[in-house]
């Protein structure tokens, strides 16, 4: 085996001195995209429509990629109009496939991009799985799902993986109507099963649900172990109501939407150094930084040499010379011109 | 060519400090449209080229494992020369210009890219990137006049190792990564003092220097030779990769000789940038450029520096744009009265080393007296405001210093 293993490494070795400067994945990426290891994407193999404006994403993912809990998201990346863009999406599938459902978003690029352009054939990027919105190891006896909208996504992974480990489930899903349920018909087939209790909401008709509400429907609440995902107002409501009647077994996931304060300045936080400075609107983000003794890179301090690049992991910046916006939000990692960007809100640069 | 503040006819005494800022203006908004317009189109092109390079390199390379056939040496010779060719110019040169960091792919990023080249990246954005491209044909703030081992303006002193720069520059021409490496660690000026020589930077940069050399060749000269001797063909691979890597240098050196030193391009005084406004600094880079015309195919293959002035406009656009920005370019040239320099490879290639032959002989006449003559003045000492964009009306604060006269019109 060691044999082995130190003929393999050394081959690699001999290998990657032919491709130097660049790695051999990287003519790999010319023909099987898919077998680069260093990159993770992902070959989409179907787009079904769910609902007027939800549709899911089968994928074949490349080497490498690791097998999601249920409940966990993945991050896509996804070239809209030439610049790649990130977002987090709930894992929808059962264990040995792969699927996401995207739900429009009322002015999002990626969500309404998936939607009307996602084919068959297209390569994604990929992240490895994340998120902690998953089922211990050992399965609660009862079980609530609180959820609205596109807050089902990770709970129906869940059912999908789990649910024949799970003896009791309510699922409280609130949607605008009917038609707008996503995987509606297959949350009614499991209930006209018996396998789960669904409790429908159609907010248009019916209103919301208040939190006090949900203890009429879900009379045994306090025996159940809660898994909540929505809209972060609900989820705020809940948490609340969950606090005051003290009852601790709730999980919450939040698709943090991406409101990012544009206006003018902001705190820079300079994540490596520890240093946070108030920078205003019209000071580079370079002269801040530098003001405040953190050792920054610099170039020609005109916005053409790009020596100056760093990082930003969150946040958000303008471009003094055209006053365009970069965003970043957390995961993310958008590389930004120092030395020409000011500070359009708080920001977190990795320096 | 004398610097532009010596000449007797100013080419741009009849431009106001107003026609230079309404210069820049209109320069920025022809930046904002293209940036505006970034996308997709964009996008596939250079992946497109990225795709075509690799593919044609790794042919070219299987191809010369038989090396030991001519037909095979021919064709594998071509094609991994048209690869480095592609490679240094129209993919590496822009992408370690940042024209690509808008797609925000960490594979075709300005921070990420290394090149096929002798010197390492990080310190070629550091030569060429901020010196010479903040500091374009300013006599002794930029070193791509000469290099350092050349005089190819007047202003620059002669001394009599300059009789043999045709041969200097013939040979660097030969040897232009390697070249280009010794100018990206400012040799001369670092192996001059002992403290310079043993200061822990240079050592450090001389060290990666090493590192990427040794394995430059090692991967040209050592294992690809090595996998085509199963076919007894390892001779004819070294020769191979040593054709490319020539025929590599010599065009690239020509393309990059073609930008700026031939005739009728301007140089500057450095003290006429001193207090530099936005639209001085593009006023400088139109008028310190020259370009190549030819086919697209030509276009590809010098990196479009073939639209060397649009290129020095806006160095951070992504260079399939250069083209179709050229006309408006020209038109705003015509406009301002002033002249856009553009000729034929042979002929832009003669015009420059006519120059480094002429210029390796001691100014004389009209020349001699004008480099001779009283160095110009600024007056000018604000901070220069390069980065910031035109106002559009007269700026009415009354605790900055106002702009003294444009020196560059003076």
């Amino acid at each position: 085996m060691a044999v082995t293993h130190t003929l393999r490494s050394g081959a690699w070795r001999v290998v990657e001195l032919l491709t130097t400067p660049v790695v051999p994945a990287d003519y790999l990426d010319v023909i099987a995209p898919l077998r680069n290891a260093s990159v993770l994407r992902a070959r989409i193999e179907a787009v079904r429509p769910e609902t007027r404006d939800a549709v899911t994403l089968v994928l074949r993912p490349g080497r490498n990629f690791r097998r999601p809990e249920p409940g966990q998201y993945i991050r896509i990346g996804v070239d809209v109009d030439g610049v790649r863009l990130w977002r987090a999406y709930s894992v929808t599938s059962a264990p040995g496939r792969l699927s996401v459902t995207v739900n429009a978003v009322k002015d999002g690029v990626v969500s309404n991009y998936l939607i009307r352009h996602a084919r068959r054939g297209m390569l994604v990027h990929l992240d490895q799985p994340a998120g902690d919105f998953t089922l211990p190891a050992a399965r609660p006896a009862k079980v609530l799902f609180v959820t609205a909208g596109s807050g089902i996504t990770p709970v129906m992974g869940i059912l999908r993986s789990a649910l024949h480990e799970l003896d009791d489930v309510v699922l409280v899903h609130s949607a605008r109507e009917r038609e707008a349920v996503v995987f509606g018909d297959e949350l009614r087939t499991l209930a006209a099963a018996g396998r789960i209790r669904f409790v429908e909401r159609h907010t248009a008709t019916a209103g919301r649900i208040a939190p006090p509400e949900l203890a009429t429907l879900v009379p045994d609440l306090a025996e159940r172990h809660t898994w909540a995902c929505g809209p972060n107002e609900m989820l705020d409501d809940l948490g609340a109501h969950f606090a005051e009647a003290g009852i601790t077994q709730l999980h919450v996931e939040r698709f943090r939407p991406t409101v990012i304060a544009t206006g003018d300045g902001g705190k820079v936080t300079f994540g490596r150094t520890g240093t946070v400075v108030d920078a205003d609107g019209s000071t580079p983000l370079l002269e801040a930084g530098e003001a405040a003794g953190v050792l920054m890179p610099s170039g020609c301090r005109m916005g053409i040499c790009f020596s100056c690049v760093l990082p930003m992991t969150e946040g958000a910046v303008r471009d003094l010379r055209d006053g365009s916006i970069t965003t970043a939000v957390e995961g993310d990692n958008v590389l930004v011109q120092t030395c020409i960007s000011a500070a359009a809100g708080n920001c977190h640069l990795d320096h | 060519m004398t610097t532009l503040q010596r000449k007797p006819e100013n080419p741009i005494a009849h431009l106001t400090p107003e026609d230079i800022e309404a210069i820049g203006r209109e320069l920025d908004a022809l930046r904002d449209e293209i940036v505006a317009s970034r996308g997709e189109r964009d996008a596939r092109y250079i992946r497109r080229v990225i795709s075509t390079q690799r593919r044609l390199e790794l042919a070219s390379r299987a191809v010369l494992l038989v090396s030991i056939f001519p037909p095979a040496w021919l064709l594998g010779t071509a094609g991994l020369s048209v690869a480095k060719i592609l490679e240094n110019m129209e993919i590496g040169h822009n992408v370690m210009h940042g024209q690509w960091d808008w797609m925000r792919d960490p594979k075709i990023h300005s921070t990420t890219w290394e090149w096929d080249n002798a010197s390492p990246s990080e310190q070629w954005k550091h030569s060429h990137n901020e010196l010479h491209h903040t500091y374009t044909n300013v006599i002794g703030k930029d070193n791509d006049l000469g290099y350092g081992i050349m005089r190819v303006d007047e202003q620059q002193r002669w001394s009599p190792i300059h009789l043999g720069q045709p041969l200097w520059n013939f040979v660097n021409a030969c040897f232009f990564e390697y070249g280009i490496a010794a100018y990206d660690l400012e040799l001369g000026k670092n192996l001059k003092t002992k403290k310079r020589r043993q200061s822990p930077q240079f050592k450090e940069r001389l060290k990666q220097v090493r590192r990427k050399i040794g394995k430059q060749l090692l991967k040209d000269y050592g294992v690809h030779p090595a996998l085509s001797a199963l076919t007894g063909s390892w001779l004819t691979t070294i020769a191979a990769n040593a054709t490319a890597n020539l025929v590599r240098n010599l065009w690239t050196h020509s393309v990059i000789m073609c930008g700026h030193f031939p005739e009728g391009v301007e140089t500057f005084e450095r003290t006429s940038i001193e207090g530099e406004t936005r639209g001085e600094w593009y006023l400088r880079q139109m008028l310190g450029s020259a370009n190549i015309d030819g086919n697209r195919a030509m276009h590809i293959m010098t990196g479009n520096l073939s639209y060397q002035i649009e290129h020095h406009l806006f160095p951070d656009l992504p260079s399939n744009r250069y083209q179709e920005i050229a006309p408006q370019i020209r038109d705003l040239f015509q406009r301002y009265g002033l002249s856009y320099t553009s000729g034929s490879l042979p002929r832009q290639v003669g015009s420059a080393w006519y120059k480094v032959f002429r210029l390796s002989l001691p100014n004389r006449g009209e020349a001699k007296a004008l480099a001779d003559g009283p160095r110009p003045v600024s007056g000018r000492k604000v901070k220069a405001t390069r980065w910031q964009r035109p106002v559009t009306e007269t700026p009415v604060t009354a605790t900055e210093p106002v702009a003294a006269p444009v020196a560059v019109n003076s």
